[in-house]
């Protein structure tokens, strides 16, 4: 059970949030101007490293905030996003 | 009887009766059940696993393989953990133990939050420094011991703290510890498993039965101890071949002897230790074999007599008579938990075991778990440490303790030995494997075999039978990895994980393939330390309480008319109503014919509702939403489908617009949350600068839909405003004299409206409409009717591959707009391509046949290509026949398919998917009003208004139903009680601040309900209030009234049962306000008063919460009591 500090509640476990994968893979602006690829990119592709890792989180059980962190994925130490 | 006539700490004052296998014993408080055993002359407790040997009582601890045995409901605990108790009744088994489903259980299992800065775990002289360190710092510290009473090691031995008992050091650190508030010492509570950022999980055996705490700690303290070890010698599993702190232990705790004659196997200098206490003890000590001595021999087998149990110990060529045989192996630091805490393990040459090396949490090991097996040493360490965890959590300064002088020698190295005798034997018809010394020093003499060793296995894992020879095998074949040699022999995957067999293991396989320890390594240590039972593990989740149950307001109404419900997300929704002697079919055709032709009413209270307000709201829709909601007219309703990034259908519904910058949104049943947080995620993450705001507001409206040609009749008495509104349209209207909403909406093909009350309001606006004549119908004629006009449900005929255009609704999605979710991928290869399933209806060659949901579409039978599948089968009244939903490829109009489902294979055509009106005539009523209804009311008058028009509708609050318990529940210690109907609001943007005419002195936490205005604002979120109290809203709140009702919990005990549910801190220094988060499984908003709590819970959580607080209560007096 992690422990994920909200920017707005403080420390809850991590069962108040839902995850949100990585974060700043922003919508396109132009969709229809991107290939295939390039959407596909968007829609399907994601980091997946060892080590940090910049994730969001919703904090669905407690102020309903979206927000990201960088957390180990070995260690799962978990630091403010820069 | 073996017991002694004096010394331990059992009360010989008090006679306990107890049955193993049918044979009455006696034992006394203090007793664990193996040294009642061993006290009753006990011997045999049990038969091993695989070969069916006699075994005997082991070890004193946890760490026991042998003397496993069923405990009442309990299939198979170990006997030494086990608290001696009046009336026991225990089993022996043969290795293993069998759940018995029916077997009476009437345990009170419960769960527990707690946060702390320091925890230790441990209670011996290590864990009792560290928890006086820190606990004396102010700090909040929690010390959990598995023990009934503090002190460790200390209650097993005779070593004299400055020249006092050890127990005496113990038991005045326990009062110290006792004296200081913030220190909660949990005794009899086994910490089982140490997760991610210091999360914690323990059991405590109460009273009524276990607790599973869980405990969120700054900084850990580990204070484990070690387990001593055997090692491989033939014969070394008979009974009385035990471990030489166990013979100490039920000597000095117990008064138990543990044998007449001993041999003490000194690999370790603790043999020396056990052989003085035993011959304290009155046991006669034959021999210490200590193999570090100058030409050391090594005890290398055993004898037994006929009945198996040890009579001799073969010490080389020479054979000793013995009934016990204390091995002294050497120690294992209890590792596991910081193993578990991800810390690395290091191989430590001196003690010949592995140690602690580096921690990967906020985490110290102290004392004998990091191999410091001193008394003093021990607390010492552990002071250091705990001051040390306490300053690291901003305590301090950190006081002085005087470490007592010990009669304790130092300890000399163990024997670096892991096995002796001739290894294996012959039973795997392999060759023989010479035991190799280990280690710098060789210290094996030559064995002399005799024939009685020779047959006798040598175990690394008494409770799996695991041998040397089968050590032997997996390395033989190449296997160099203790995990590997572990899933190849079963070592160590016993009840108690190997905890005397890992050090084993690894030794043996070290010497079998000439390597040192360190380099085998061990197996992983995982969670739980201890077995736990299913039944602690749910706690009170279980039976009604397992899932929160979310019900609607008209939810008794429902149980009072014998609904059949089905479960939709965590809702009860009525499935069909059943008339006397009616089948689920008869059922369905009757509601079905009813709604076709008269007038039926369903709950549709359960779909989601959220409230959508501002600038930017018609903007925001229209890029969620695959078409227009920025044009649609104030006053009307539009259906839409929204889909994923990737262009699948995500969710549907009818959305309206209630004002310019409001609308309201519906969604399907189990999707409301993921909608609502879909919206959120859209607005935070990618379009903050949008103007809106979203709030649920699913449970503040009960919903009745009113269905069929006769439905505006009853409109016209309920909300005689509202009857004549047009298809698609929706007005404020009053129903039954409550400010209400109406929209003309029909999921059905008829003439419908839906009418919303608050929920205070939804059972007697439903009982209304009853007595008015119409039909209660459930889901299942809701989806006969819809499927008979061809209307998709998402997450039936949809799946997630599924677009908008699969499903024939391109007239859906926009073209004209720019842009909306998905829509880039409507145009990607795979989902514009031809060649796609799509949606189509079947019919049955056999109007009869039924064409089953979930069968695979083949184009003849005995085809092995899947063209689709069916979504959706019925029987239809309307139609006179069965019909069918399918998704499927490549097929036209006319087309002739089998639908295959097991053995079954029924032909069928495809059809348009709109079976019923294609024309849509029925919309506004029945077209051909000759054939108007003949349906009688369903229900007596008198449940419904007065046909004056006069409304009658009273209000039942979420939890009215439970008044009269919630009042038998509460008591001195804790006092529940309902405040219903409390004016509640959500604000966004700004903060609403307090109301004008706040009552001086009133502070936060006190009732409001002095002014007319006057109200409390709790901050939800970023800019998020709930307003409670005052009598009138203002423009841009939502009112939330019927949302969430109020639970009030107070009293001294009332912390005690939020304790049980709640994960956040509540200590009252930390919780001095209110947040959001889950009580039990259900979202509350918890909020701190100065006599307790104010629990909100939404409506339709109310039910579940209630019983849940109840059955807490009645938890937590069935403790107290």
């Amino acid at each position: 059970m992690l422990l994920i500090d909200c920017p707005h509640c403080g420390p809850r476990d991590e069962n108040e949030f839902r995850y949100g994968g990585q974060a700043g893979v922003a919508y396109p602006e132009r969709p229809a101007e991107l290939t295939d690829d390039e959407w596909a990119g968007y829609v399907f592709r994601r980091d997946n490293p060892k080590g940090w890792f910049h994730e969001r989180w919703f904090h669905a059980h407690g102020c309903r905030t979206w927000f990201a962190v960088e957390r180990h994925t070995v260690t799962h130490e978990i630091r403010k996003a820069p | 009887m073996t017991r002694l006539p004096s010394g331990g700490l059992v009360d010989r004052s008090v006679t306990l009766s107890f049955r193993f296998d049918g044979r009455a014993l006696q034992g006394h408080p203090g007793d664990t059940l193996a040294s009642a055993l061993l006290a009753c002359g006990v011997r045999v407790v049990g038969h091993s696993v695989e070969l069916g040997r006699p075994r005997g009582v082991f070890s004193a601890g946890a760490e026991e393989p042998n003397a496993l045995v069923r405990v009442g409901a309990d299939p198979m605990v170990a006997a030494t953990t086990v608290e001696l108790y009046d009336g026991l009744e225990a089993w022996s088994l043969r290795g293993k133990g069998r759940v018995d489903p029916d077997a009476a259980d009437d345990r009170r299992c419960d769960k527990g939050y707690l946060h702390c800065d320091v925890l230790v775990v441990g209670g011996g002289p290590a864990g009792l420094a560290a928890a006086l360190a820190a606990g004396e710092t102010g700090a909040r510290v929690i010390l959990v011991d598995d023990q009934p009473r503090l002190g460790g090691d200390l209650l097993n031995s005779r070593v004299r703290l400055d020249g006092a008992r050890g127990l005496d050091w113990a038991a005045l650190a326990g009062a110290r510890l006792a004296a200081l508030p913030e220190v909660r010492v949990l005794t009899r509570t086994t910490a089982i498993g140490y997760y991610d950022h210091n999360y914690l999980v323990a059991v405590e055996r109460r009273p009524g039965g276990e607790r599973l705490w869980h405990f969120r700690a700054r900084r850990v303290v580990l204070a484990t101890g070690a387990h001593e070890r055997s090692l491989a010698f033939p014969g070394n599993d008979r009974p009385g071949v035990m471990l030489a702190s166990a013979a100490r232990a039920y000597a000095n705790r117990y008064g138990v002897r543990p044998g007449r004659r001993a041999v003490v196997f000194a690999c370790a200098d603790s043999g020396y230790e056990t052989a003085h206490d035993l011959a304290a003890a009155g046991v006669e000590v034959a021999e210490i074999v200590d193999p570090r001595a100058p030409g050391g021999e090594v005890v290398t087998g055993t004898t037994a007599d006929a009945g198996g149990l040890l009579d001799g110990v073969w010490i080389g060529s020479r054979r000793v008579e013995a009934d016990l045989l204390a091995v002294a192996g050497g120690w294992n630091p209890a590792v596991h938990l910081f193993s578990q805490s991800q810390g690395t393990l290091r191989f430590d040459e001196g003690l010949q075991a592995f140690v602690p090396d580096v921690s990967a949490q906020a985490e110290r090991s102290a004392g004998a778990c990091r191999g410091g097996y001193g008394t003093a040493e021990a607390i010492e360490d552990g002071f250091a440490a705990g001051g040390q965890a306490a300053e690291q959590a901003g305590f301090g300064p950190v006081g002085v303790l005087r470490v007592p002088d010990t009669d304790e020698r130092a300890l000399r190295a163990p024997a670096a030995l892991w096995m002796t005798g001739p290894g294996a034997t012959q039973a795997g018809g392999g060759e023989p494997v010479r035991a190799e010394p280990v280690g710098t020093e060789p210290v094996l003499s030559e064995p002399v075999l005799s024939e009685p060793v020779l047959t006798e296995p040598a175990f690394v894992d008494l409770h799996r039978d695991v041998t040397v020879a089968d050590l032997a095998r997996a390395t033989g074949t190449g296997m160099r990895s203790a995990e590997h040699v572990k899933r190849f022999t079963t070592a160590g995957t016993g009840a108690d994980q190997g905890k005397t067999s890992g050090a084993v293991v690894t030794g043996v396989m070290s010497a079998l393939l000439g390597v040192g320890p360190g380099q085998v390594g061990g197996t992983t240590y995982r969670p739980p330390y201890t077995p736990v039972s299913f039944a602690t593990l749910a706690g009170r989740d279980r039976g009604p309480l397992s899932d929160p149950v979310r019900t609607t307001a008209m939810h008794g109404s429902h149980l009072a008319r014998g609904a059949v419900f089905e479960d939709v997300g965590q809702w009860k929704r009525p499935w069909y109503f059943p008339r006397d002697g009616e089948g689920p079919h008869e059922a369905v055709r009757r509601e079905c014919h009813a709604a076709r032709t008269g007038v039926a009413a369903m709950d549709a209270s359960t779909l989601g509702k959220i409230d959508i307000r501002g600038g930017d709201a018609g903007e925001f829709l229209d890029r969620i939403y695959t078409n227009m909601y920025s044009t649609l007219a104030v006053g009307a309703c539009r259906y839409g489908v929204m889909c994923g990034a990737d262009g699948m259908v995500f969710d549907d519904g009818t959305t309206s617009r209630l004002g310019d910058d409001h609308y309201l949104m519906t969604t399907t049943t189990g999707n409301a949350a993921a909608v609502l947080d879909w919206l959120e995620e859209w607005h935070q993450t990618e379009w903050p600068a949008l103007d809106v705001s979203f709030t649920s507001v699913t449970d503040h409206w009960a919903t009745v839909a009113v269905v069929g040609p006769g439905a505006r009749e009853v409109l016209s008495v309920i909300a005689p405003d509202a009857a004549g509104l047009a298809f698609m349209r929706h007005t404020a209207a009053e129903v039954l004299g409550v400010e209400g909403r109406v929209f003309r909406i029909s999921f059905s093909g008829e003439l419908a409206y839906e009418v919303n009350v608050p929920s205070w309001y939804g059972r007697s606006l439903w009982e209304a409409v009853l007595g008015l004549g119409a039909v209660p119908y459930g889901t299942e004629t809701m989806h006969v009717l819809r499927a008979e006009k061809g209307f998709a449900i998402v997450g039936q005929e949809t799946d997630g591959t599924v677009t908008p255009q699969d499903l024939g609704l391109s007239w859906l999605v926009s073209k004209r707009k720019p842009d909306y979710v998905g829509r880039r991928s409507h145009a990607r290869p795979d989902t514009s391509r031809d060649g796609r399933k799509r949606l189509v209806g079947l019919l049955a060659d056999d109007p009869a046949a039924y064409v089953e949901e979930g069968a695979q579409l083949v184009a003849a039978p005995g085809d092995r290509v899947m063209l689709g599948h069916v979504t959706s089968g019925y029987t239809s009244v309307a139609l006179g026949r069965t019909f069918g939903l399918a998704m499927v490829r490549d097929v036209t109009t006319g087309d002739r398919l089998t639908a295959v489902s097991g053995e079954a294979a029924v032909p069928v055509t495809v059809v348009e998917p709109v079976f019923h009106d294609p024309e849509n005539t029925r919309r506004d009523g029945d077209p051909d009003p000759t054939t108007l209804p003949d349906v009688p009311p369903d229900a007596s008058p008198g449940v419904g208004p007065g046909r004056s028009g006069e409304a009658v509708c009273p209000a039942l609050s979420p939890a009215a139903g439970f008044a009269e318990r919630f009042a038998a529940a509460s008591g001195e210690r804790v006092r529940l009680r309902e405040t219903p109907f409390t004016p509640m609001w959500e604000a966004r943007g700004t903060d609403p601040g307090t109301g004008q005419s706040m009552a001086p002195g009133a502070g936060p936490g006190e009732g409001s309900d002095t002014g007319a205005t006057s109200y409390r604002a709790l901050r939800l979120g970023p800019a998020w209030w709930l307003v409670v109290g005052g009598q009138d809203g203002r423009p841009g709140w939502v009112d939330v009234s019927a949302q969430r009702t109020v639970l009030e919990l107070d009293g001294p005990g009332a912390l005690d049962v939020l304790i049980t549910g709640c994960p956040i801190d509540l200590h009252p220094s930390v919780f001095t306000g209110h947040a959001q988060t889950l009580l039990g499984q259900a979202p509350v908003i918890l909020e701190r008063t100065a006599s307790g709590y104010r629990v909100y819970v939404r409506a339709s959580f109310t039910g579940y919460v209630a019983e849940w607080l109840l059955d807490a209560i009645a938890g937590n007096l069935v403790i107290l009591g």
